[in-house]
């Protein structure tokens, strides 16, 4: 179907889909993004697994429109793939407000159809904050313990990537795909850089840079964020096809409001809805909630019963707080060449030099050279008053020599950044909303100041009209939830132990960014993904002592 | 600068079309609650023919497009062989070219590809399609500029031919390959 307007309506239509709970599970996952999805898959061929998503299956003949959604400025990006309304209703209750809708995408797949695909592995002090840096929290894992997750979560994903990065972790074998080249503008860039002595290198994408696991190469949309019509860029549908061919029943449009427990403190059921506005039970042997750093702890919280008032697996009462998210800062002008941006959605070269000076004071920070600074011509030519000749001289005049740098910083977990029920709101079930509460300290706004600095820097010796600058005042959120159900092995410090699962609850395991104790500042995926991995090895491993 | 089937082709490529298939139910559910009219139109308006919309959008495209792009009827038809299928966006096309022409008729006299190219012009601006932002469930100057003006700009610059008018050969939902990015002014 053609036309931004013309995408199905997935969320209401009515589908004739049976919807009744599975007999017989041993797993429920709650959740079809990433985590949830890999959890599935490498579970579904040994064991009856059931996924539950919130969200509908998005038709993928659709997606070409949903591009043009992200291009047409009717649309705003919640539209793209259909978030918002009462489904998704939210308070904002911190110092900064959060836009949660434009932060997640709810259905099969998750954020990862929205996502960029960027996916570095976190560095060995990112898990030992509090040892190395004076700061933060230690994580109950190394990095040497999801070190071969990691290298199965690239191969997994399809990662493209280098190993000429100085600062990265140290990597046992290759990305499974070569780096994508450098752009034009990062040839610019890397003058500039080498007279600073600051080091570019490649930068790892969950995007084919050739064809790979039955998925093609990048075709060069440019629109990969907010949506990739070609299934260049992995997204988590790959997991869930795969999952449901291995035997797995993904039921959507099923929101999980609460999980009842038994008297034996374990999980017993997953109460969900489904369109026809009734309400089910899935039983299960073993459940894994991967819904998010928001809606994980949400769920955690609508499940209290006399036996845990305040909450499903709250006996530390730090579900929900810690929420964190990373801080960007960004530095962007003109020059008086061509520097062809916006040819690609993604970026192809970093600098991680700075990342592991973080000390108490300075958060790690990496940062980004923009392939895509400045207008998009086609975006621009739909807004204006102008048309013919004036409209092209227009475009350009706006196109063709801008550059931008862009920096991802770490805050730190504060207890009083968090995810709490919202007293008089409720959804269109009638469940209370969530409510966030989003606090950055200083260390994470003085850092912005110093990648700011840096980006400045390196754009003035490019020869560059400095024309904005993200500062602390300008900052805003990645995108990234984490922190609301925290690792950790004291019971009292934590919500999940380091295999994830749940102190309270034995048969109950957390994947999703929601358990990371410190964010460092890469973004989360690979991490989320390497840790569901390691979910799935260790509910496999329980089943079996089970039976 | 000449388009060419080429270039509808690839401004399909970017958008979309499936090609004169109706699907009954989403059909019907998709298109969703129009606002209130805003007294323009009238009610004994019909969906124009593709014929129509051809030559309707062709004529428009001759006032919003650059002087210099030739080609510009066999670009549209191309175009819009995929984009008048069964979809909500085709029958929104549709009706909002009905209504232009009504306006164009009621106002100069004749349909909008009868008219030459300045009353063309002020017609789009007498409807307020310039500065109207785009709404597919809008007024009628919402209205056409999304079905018709925001359409055929977006044919145009999200195709090579229309992107290397202001620089850009790979724009934004053109699959133009992943070489461009690397590659330096020519």
């Amino acid at each position: 179907m053609s036309g931004a307007e013309s995408v199905g309506d997935e969320r209401s239509a009515p589908d004739g889909v049976d919807r009744t709970p599975v007999t017989d599970a041993d797993v429920c996952v709650v959740g079809a993004g990433p985590a949830g999805a890999l959890v599935a898959d490498r579970l579904a061929g040994e064991r009856e697994v059931v996924v539950l998503d919130a969200g509908p299956r998005f038709d993928p003949e659709d997606r070409l429109a949903r591009q043009e959604r992200a291009i047409r400025p009717f649309y705003d990006r919640p539209d793209v793939w259909g978030v918002g309304g009462e489904r998704d209703a939210h308070e904002n209750a911190g110092d900064r407000s959060y836009p949660l809708n434009h932060a997640r995408v709810k259905g099969v797949g998750g954020s990862t159809l929205h996502w960029q695909g960027m996916v570095m592995r976190l560095h060995e002090d990112d898990f030992d904050s509090a040892s190395e840096r004076g700061v933060g929290a230690d994580w109950p894992v190394d990095y040497a313990d999801l070190r071969p997750y990691y290298a199965e979560a690239e191969r997994e994903l399809g990662v493209a990537g280098a190993s000429d990065n100085p600062y990265a972790p140290p990597r046992e074998e290759p990305h499974p795909m070569p780096a994508f080249q450098p752009s034009y503008s990062d040839s610019l860039f890397a003058e500039a850089c080498e007279s600073l002595g600051i080091d570019m290198h490649s930068v790892p994408n969950a995007r084919n840079s050739e064809p790979y696991d039955d998925r093609s190469p990048c075709v060069g949309y440019g629109t990969c964020q907010p949506v990739c019509p070609s299934g260049a860029k992995y997204d988590a549908t790959v997991h869930v096809e795969r999952a449901e061919a291995a035997g797995a029943t993904v039921i959507d449009r099923a929101p999980v409001e609460r999980l009842e427990h038994d008297g034996d403190d374990r999980v017993a059921a997953a109460v969900y809805a489904t369109p026809d506005g009734e309400r089910h039970r899935q039983e299960a042997d073993a459940f894994v909630v991967a819904a998010g750093g928001v809606e994980t702890p949400r769920l955690l919280l609508l499940s209290a019963s006399d036996r845990y008032p305040d909450g499903l697996a709250n006996g530390s009462g730090h579900v929900g707080e810690f929420f964190m998210d990373h801080l960007f800062a960004g530095a962007g002008g003109t020059l008086d060449e061509e520097t062809r941006q916006n040819h690609v959605g993604f970026y192809t070269s970093a600098c991680d030099q700075f990342y592991d000076e973080a000390d108490e004071s300075q958060a790690p920070f990496k940062l980004e050279f923009f392939n895509y600074a400045g207008p998009s011509p086609v975006e621009s030519a739909l807004t204006g008053d102008d048309w013919g000749d004036a409209l092209r001289d227009r475009l350009r005049d706006e196109y063709g020599n801008h550059v931008a740098m862009g920096a991802l910083v770490e805050q730190l977990p504060d207890a009083d950044s968090r995810v709490t029920l919202a007293d008089d709101r409720t959804d269109d079930r009638g469940n209370p909303v969530p409510r966030i509460e989003w606090t950055v300290g200083d260390r994470a706004l003085d850092t912005i100041e110093r990648a700011n600095a840096i980006q400045v820097e390196v754009l003035e010796e490019l020869g560059a009209d400095v024309e904005w600058v993200a500062g602390p005042d300008a900052t805003g959120p990645a995108y990234h939830h984490m922190g609301t159900t925290r690792m950790s092995d004291d019971p009292d410090r934590g919500v999940v132990d380091a295999d994830c699962r749940t102190h309270d609850l034995e048969n109950c395991w957390i994947a999703s960014s929601s358990v990371f104790p410190t964010s460092g500042a890469m973004n989360p995926t690979l991490t989320i993904a390497a840790l569901a991995l390691r979910v799935g090895d260790d509910v496999a491993g329980w089943l079996a002592d089970e039976s | 600068m000449e388009l060419t089937r080429r270039d509808a082709a690839a401004a399909l490529a970017a958008l979309g079309a499936s090609g004169g298939v109706a699907l009954g139910a989403r059909f019907a559910a998709d298109r969703g609650e129009r606002p209130e009219e805003d007294g323009s139109r009238d009610g004994d308006d019909v969906p124009a023919d593709d014929e129509a919309v051809r030559e309707t959008l062709t004529a428009v495209a001759s006032v919003v497009y650059p002087s210099e792009v030739a080609g510009v009827s066999e670009f549209v038809e191309g175009f819009l062989a995929g984009r008048l299928d069964g979809s909500a966006h085709a029958t929104g096309v549709r009706e909002t070219v009905a209504e232009l022409n009504h306006l164009a008729n009621t106002w100069h006299g004749a349909p909008v590809a009868d008219l030459d190219s300045a009353d063309r012009d002020r017609l789009l601006r007498e409807v307020g399609a310039d500065t109207a932002e785009e709404d597919p469930g809008g007024t009628t100057a919402e209205r056409v500029r999304y079905y018709v003006v925001n359409e055929l700009l977006l044919a145009l610059y999200a195709s090579p031919t229309g992107g290397e008018l202001v620089g850009i050969e790979n724009p934004q939902g053109h699959p133009g390959g992943a070489e461009s990015y690397q590659r330096g002014p020519q």
